[in-house]
Formats: structure tokens, sequence, C-alpha cells
């Protein structure tokens, strides 16, 4: 396994409110990373620095050992032309989906390859087709987003990320918003590309899922990394009150035995 | 009061009107492309984050939409001659008028559809790697231009409406043609009304079509 992503000391505040407060994090090629903490803990504004969906105050993330922006009189710069490059390489899911209404299935999945990368029509196709038969879709491709179920739309928003060819994937609490039965097949879409050797970073509330899938779980807890490990020890026995706290707070959670 | 209504010199005069129609027609092409089209630029103008960009787009709307059509056209065939030594003609007074006042409305809408779609769509373009302008061409702006049809469509008859101002200083249009025949026949009522008839008889069935035209883009809502 080779380093994919390394954050150093990521702060970001908005206004008045540090909402990350110095985060360091490597995460390994393959590897799949569950963020777990209380809402305000800070783990979506983490994920979303990540691909400058949110601009870090502090800090430097390094892709793929490439340091993204330049540092200049102590800070660092970025340029916007670099950071469309770098969100193309890396892929993010929303907790709504945000799939383009105006667009059949299809069309947004080819949107991306061939507005960002410039590739050809048929072989963005080719590609969206792969892609959508991967998350188990290929048969909607010329439906529109509104005649789908939460969980079709998700699966589509993933197969539109997975489009890209992307280095890294976000997922931003992206079952948070479906009906309880739905949420079953975007997890499972969500694993099947854990196993495909994906690098993840999940942001999410389903510890069944941290526990089966995550290589390393994270807990955050007011902007800082208080607890991390293996899923398999992190959660039967976490080392902090506050995270057992947390932990008792998910009555969905029961353990196997 | 009971009027003899006589439409037979109408008829008979029926080719001035004809010259008066097309001349309708024509203005209201130009306006109507240059001012929907232009308020678009104005619109996503107002609504960037550069206030070198938002202000003057501001100015520009502020300016227009709070003085009379009639007063500007006017104003561009006697005063901007004048002032800028840039001569106009009834035409080109006329289209300035009404297309720069068309603009500043025209933007007002564009800016609320843009505003109207959720900030989810400017994050989800911008997640793939699109940058502003890719996003706000491809994504954003297609749905709020279907959103804001109906309101477009309003602005459209509006400015048919507004050609008939083109004759305060003697373009040749409808109600120029018409105010002719009443002047040499002495028939205003029948003259005016023809007029009117003339314009809804234009009128309706393009605005049934536009409706036609919304049921289409419907599609995928």
């Amino acid at each position: 396994m080779s380093e994919i992503l390394r954050i150093e000391n990521l702060h970001k505040s908005f206004g008045d409110l540090e909402v990350l407060k110095g985060i360091d994090l490597t995460v390994q090629s393959g590897e799949t990373v569950v963020l777990l903490g209380s809402s305000g803990s800070g783990k979506s504004t983490m994920l979303r620095c990540l691909n400058f969906m949110e601009t870090p105050t502090e800090g430097k993330i390094h892709l793929n050992g490439e340091l993204i922006g330049t540092e200049r009189g102590g800070r660092m710069r970025y340029r916007e032309a670099e950071l469309c490059a770098l969100r193309a390489r890396i892929g993010m899911v929303f907790q709504h989906f945000n799939l383009f209404p105006h667009m059949t299935v299809l069309e947004n999945v080819m949107e991306g390859q061939v507005i960002v990368l410039g590739r050809a029509k048929p072989e963005a196709q080719d590609k969206a087709m792969a892609q959508l038969d991967r998350v188990g879709l290929a048969e909607k491709a010329t439906e529109y987003p509104a005649r789908l179920s939460g969980g079709q739309k998700q699966r589509v928003a993933i197969a539109r990320a997975l489009a890209m060819d992307p280095e890294v994937m976000l997922f931003d609490e992206v079952t948070s918003a479906l009906d309880p039965e739905l949420v079953g097949e975007v997890l499972k879409t969500i694993r099947q590309l854990a196993e495909d050797g994906m690098t993840m970073l999940c942001v999410t509330h389903e510890l069944g899922f941290a526990y089966h899938v995550a290589n390393r779980v994270l807990f955050l807890h007011e902007g800082t990394i208080l607890e991390q490990g293996e899923p398999q020890s992190i959660l039967k026995a976490p080392a902090t009150d506050r995270m057992s706290e947390f932990l008792e707070g998910h009555s969905l959670f029961k353990l196997p035995d | 009061m009971a009027h003899n209504w006589d439409f037979a010199t109408i008829l008979q005069n029926w080719p001035v009107l004809w010259v008066g129609i097309k001349g309708t027609v024509f203005i209201f092409v130009i306006t109507v492309v240059l001012g929907l089209g232009g308020g678009l630029i104005v619109g996503v103008a107002r609504y960037s984050k550069s206030p070198f960009v938002s202000w003057p787009a501001r100015a520009f709307v502020e300016v227009f939409r709070n003085t009379p059509v009639l007063v500007q056209i006017i104003w561009f065939y006697y005063a901007f001659p004048i002032l800028t030594g840039i001569e106009t003609d009834p035409f080109l007074a006329a289209v300035l008028g009404i297309s720069l006042n068309t603009m500043a409305f025209s933007a007002e809408i564009y800016r609320a559809g843009i505003q109207s779609i959720s900030r989810a769509q400017w994050e989800a373009g911008k997640a793939i790697g699109m940058s502003y302008n890719q996003t706000l061409r491809r994504i954003i702006l297609p749905v709020a231009v279907k959103r804001v049809l109906p309101a477009l469509t309003n602005r459209g008859i509006e400015v048919f409406k507004m050609s008939t101002l083109a004759s305060v200083v003697g373009y040749v249009e409808t109600l120029n043609q018409a105010k002719l025949i009443s002047d040499l026949n002495f028939n205003p009522i029948e003259s005016y009304t023809a007029v009117a008839v003339i314009f809804f008889v234009v009128l309706y069935p393009v605005v049934q079509g536009t409706y036609v035209l919304e049921r289409m883009l419907r599609k995928g809502d």
C-alpha cells in the first residue's frame, strides 16, 4: 500500500467559529476510512476541505505526493483552475444526491467526462454505461432523475463520480436522506467499491457499515480526531468516555456476538 | 350613444395597415432578441460575486427599469444625437429604448431564476471539477431559464405591445399607420379598434404556442 492522501494540521474557521482545530491524517491507497462524530464535530467540514468545497484556513493537503496549492508568505494560495483539476480527481457523493434534473441518468454520468475531462462522447457513453452497470442501473440510463427512487438516485450519483476515474472517493452522509429500506442497496454498492480497492473516506452514522467495511475509524470531537483505530477494536472498546457516549447514543448499533 | 360601425374604409386601406404590421413584427423581433438575450448577460453579471461586474449591471438595471420607455425613445431620438453627435433615426431610437428597458426587466427575471436554483446544484457541478462558468452554463442556466419561461413569455408579450410606442418618433408600425388611415378617413374608432384586434389576433396564438412549449420542456420534472 502506498500513501495517497496526506493532511497536515488542517484548520477551518467560519468567521469566529473554529470548526477544525488541527487535523493530521494519512490515508493509504485502497483504504476505507470512516469518520464518526456527533453533529458539529467537524466531520463533514473535514471531508469538504479535502476536495476544496471549503477552502482550509490553514494546513496542507497532499494528493498522491503532490502538495495542493502553493505556499507564499506563510500561507497557502490556491488557484481556481488548480482546484477544478483537483476536484476532477476526487469523487464526492452528497447526502441529497444533487443529480442534474434536466439531464437523463446517462447524461448525468457523461457530463463531467465530456465537459471537464474532454472525453469524446462515444467514449464517455461507454464509460457511463459501464459505471451504471456497476451500480446496477444500466436499464435506467434514459430515465430522468425525478423518476428514480432515493436509493437509485444515490447510486447514479456514485456512478457519476466513478465515471471520472477518481483517485479518492468522498461520501458525505450518503444514506442519511434515504428511507430505511433503501439504505442497504447504497451501502452494498459502496462496500463493493471498497472490495474493488477504491480509496474512500465516508462520513456516516451507519455503525454496522463502519464495523464491516472500514479499515480504520476516526472519531471526531470538537474539531480534532479524538480516537482512531481498527473498527473491531475501537467500536467495541472505545478509549474515551466521549466516544462511549456517542456509541451508546446510537441505539441501532448492535455488535455481532 | 349609437355608432355606425364602418370597417369598409379599413379594409380598403388594408395595404397601408399591412405595411404597419410588417414594421411592428420587424421591430418586435429585433427588440425581443436583443432585450431577452442581453438581459441574460446582464442578469448573470448582476449575480456575479465580483462587485466590478455586478455593480455596473445593477446600475444599468436601476436606470432603465425606473425610467419610462416612452421617455427613453424620445430621449434617444432628440437628446442622444445632440449629446453624442451620433445620428439616430426613429427605428434606432425605438430599438434602443425598448431593448434596453427589456434587458433591465428580463435581467431581474433571469437573476431570480438563477437564485431559485439550490446551492446543491452548484456544489454538484463543482465536485466533478466544473468551473463556475461551466456550472452556470451547463447546470444552472438550463434549469433556471426553464423555470422563468412564463415570466419571460410575459415580457415578450409586453415587448410586442411596447412596439406601438415607436410611433411617437414616427417609426412606421401598426399604430402609426392606423393613425394615418384615421386622419384621412375620419374614422378613429374603427382604425384604433382594428389595431387592438390585430394585436390580439397575432398575440393570442403565439401565447398558446408558448404554453405548449412549456409543457414540452416540463419533461423530467
